[in-house]
């Protein structure tokens, strides 16, 4: 299990990295709320890989709240998302 | 193979999935021009991928409580990551950010100035009263 994790988390920290490079280099706002979900999803399943690792479910509620926190943030940006101009 | 470790080995390769999930869609972020050609990566792992993590933790937990909180929380996230993907794709088509080239058909601009012809001959048969 220790190898699946291993594996879990270099995929994860290369997902993370090119997220990061989108919300670096991301033009418009809306392009960082969408990377921003996508860090937001690796965040959660970096959580579930731990819990299953190392067997044990007092995480749940934080995976529960940043599932939700997630989908939240990006719906207030897109509801304030103004005209920008394209520069 | 006893049922534990039959257990192990799906739980192992779901989470796998998951991972591979988000890279794709990491990579898919970079790789694509547009924000809406974007938008679609994300929902990937946000909601099979998370499903996928969910299946590998409750395969792995076997509790009844956690098997019911983890259903909670993939159901959660089947309700509110449409929800929220379509909010940014109309955010992103009302700022302008879509560019015409690529679309090959776009109805929501016909449907845009029909109202708008509606609205303004309201106008003139107010204004006439």
């Amino acid at each position: 299990m220790t190898v699946v994790a291993t594996a879990c988390a270099i995929t994860l920290t290369v997902a993370a990295v090119l997220a990061l490079l989108r919300i670096a280099r991301g033009p418009t706002m809306l392009d960082r709320v969408v990377a921003l979900d996508v860090l937001v999803a690796v965040v959660v399943i970096a959580l579930c890989v731990e819990a299953a690792a190392n067997r044990h479910a007092t995480t749940l509620p934080v995976i529960v709240v940043l599932a939700l926190l997630g989908f939240v943030g990006s719906v207030s940006v897109a509801r304030y998302a103004a005209k920008e101009e394209q520069e | 193979m006893s049922w534990s470790a039959v257990a192990d080995v799906v739980s192992a390769v779901c989470l796998l999935a998951g991972c591979l999930l988000t890279l794709v869609a990491a990579v898919g972020l970079l790789r694509l021009s547009d924000v809406l050609a974007r938008m679609h990566t994300t929902a990937k792992p946000q909601v099979l991928g998370l499903v996928l993590a969910l299946v590998g933790v409750g395969l792995q937990l076997r509790g009844a409580t956690d098997v019911a909180m983890l259903v909670a929380i993939a159901v959660f996230q089947l309700l509110t990551v449409p929800v929220a993907a379509h909010l940014v794709g109309r955010a992103a088509y009302r700022t302008g950010q879509v560019d015409e080239s690529v679309l090959d058909a776009d109805e929501l601009a016909e449907q845009l100035a029909r109202e708008e012809q509606r609205e303004e001959q309201q106008e003139e048969r107010n204004r006439a009263r």
